[in-house]
C-alpha cells in the first residue's frame, strides 16, 4: 500500500517522477491481459515476451502493480 | 502513450482453460436454475478473492473493526460478479476463466481498500512535494549529477507541466497518493490519470534530457 515514506530516497523519487523508458501499455491494456500475463509467469514461461509493455507498465504504476502482486500470490496460494 | 503494435496470443498448451473452469464459465451462459447455480459458485470465487486481497491490505485499514473487513469484501465480491457477468462475452480463453474472473475481485477489493484507508484524509499539497524534493536532494549532496537532476526536475515540474499534469504528477509520484483515490477526488478513473502522468512523465524525460542531463539510467522498478 501507497504510504508517503520518511526519508525520500533519490532513486525512489526520480523513477517515480520519470517513469520507465520505452513503450508502456494503458492501464486498461494491463488489466485485460493481467490473468493472461500472471498465468504464463506461474507457468515458468516467457510472461514479458508475450507480452511487451507489461514489465514497463507494471515498474510505472503502482496500482495496476499491487493489483498483479495480488493475483499472482492469490494463484500461487491455491 | 507509446504501445506495442500488437499483444501477441498465448502459446498453444499455455492457452488451455482447466476442464472446471471452462464448465463454469458454460453454465454461467446457460439459462435458468443450472445458471443461477453457476452464479452462486462465481460468487463464492469472487469473495474468496475479495477476501484475499482485503487480508493482505489489512495493515492499510488500522482503524476497521473486524466486520468492516468482512463487508468490505463483500461488497467487492457483489461489485466483481456484475462485472464479470456484464463482461462474460469478452472473456477469450486465454486464461482459465477462474483466473480471469479473480482479476475483478482483487480490483475491486484493492480500490475499495486504497479509498477506505485515505478517508477523510486530505490529498497533500504541492508545497509537501519540494520538501520531498528538498530532502532528497540533501540526501545525495555528495553526488553531484543526481543533485542537479533533482533540481532541474524540480523546476521542470513548475515549467513544463500543465497545470493537470502537475497536479496528477506530484500528487501520485511524489506524494503517494494512490491513483485510485486521487481518480476519485478528482472525478476521473485509474486509465485516465495513469495517462495524464504518463504523458507528464515523458515531458520532463524530454525536457532533462534538452538540459542535456542523463535520464536514461533511471527506467528502474521502484520500491515497494
Amino acid at each position: 500500500m501507497n504510504q508517503p515514506h520518511d526519508r525520500p530516497d533519490a532513486a525512489r523519487i526520480l523513477a517515480r517522477t520519470l517513469g520507465p523508458e520505452g513503450p508502456e501499455l494503458s492501464c486498461e491494456q494491463c488489466f485485460a491481459q493481467l490473468d493472461r500475463y500472471v498465468e504464463l509467469e506461474l507457468a515458468g514461461a516467457d510472461a514479458d515476451g508475450s507480452v511487451p509493455g507489461m514489465r514497463a507498465h507494471l515498474a510505472g504504476c503502482p496500482a495496476c502493480d499491487e493489483d498483479h502482486d495480488s493475483l499472482l500470490s492469490l494463484l500461487g496460494a491455491e | 502513450m507509446a504501445m506495442p503494435a500488437e499483444i501477441p496470443r498465448a502459446e498453444p498448451g499455455v492457452e488451455s482453460a482447466d476442464a472446471s473452469s471452462r464448465e463454469l464459465h458454460e453454465r454461467l451462459n446457460t439459462a435458468g436454475p443450472e445458471r443461477d447455480a453457476a452464479v452462486v459458485e462465481l460468487h463464492a470465487l469472487l469473495l474468496k478473492a475479495a477476501r484475499f486481497e482485503v487480508n493482505r491490505r489489512r495493515d492499510a485499514l488500522p482503524h476497521l473493526r473486524g466486520g468492516d473487513h468482512e463487508d468490505l469484501a463483500q461488497e467487492s465480491a457483489d461489485d466483481a460478479l456484475l462485472a464479470v457477468l456484464g463482461k462474460l462475452g469478452e472473456f477469450r480463453g486465454e486464461s482459465r476463466f477462474t483466473t480471469w474472473a479473480y482479476k475483478f475481485a482483487l480490483l475491486e477489493a484493492g480500490v475499495k481498500v486504497r479509498r477506505r484507508a485515505w478517508q477523510g484524509r486530505e490529498v497533500p499539497l504541492e508545497d509537501e512535494a519540494w520538501a520531498v524534493l528538498a530532502d532528497a536532494r540533501r540526501g545525495v549532496s555528495h553526488e553531484a549529477e543526481t543533485r542537479d537532476l533533482i533540481a532541474a526536475l524540480g523546476e521542470e515540474i513548475e515549467r513544463s507541466l500543465s497545470d493537470h499534469q502537475r497536479t496528477v504528477l506530484v500528487a501520485v509520484a511524489l506524494n503517494d497518493v494512490p491513483i485510485d483515490v486521487l481518480a476519485e477526488r478528482l472525478g476521473s478513473n485509474r486509465g485516465a490519470l495513469y495517462k495524464t502522468l504518463h504523458d507528464a512523465r515523458q515531458k520532463l524525460r524530454r525536457a532533462l534530457a534538452e538540459r542535456g542531463l542523463d535520464v536514461g539510467g533511471n527506467d528502474r522498478s521502484e520500491e515497494r
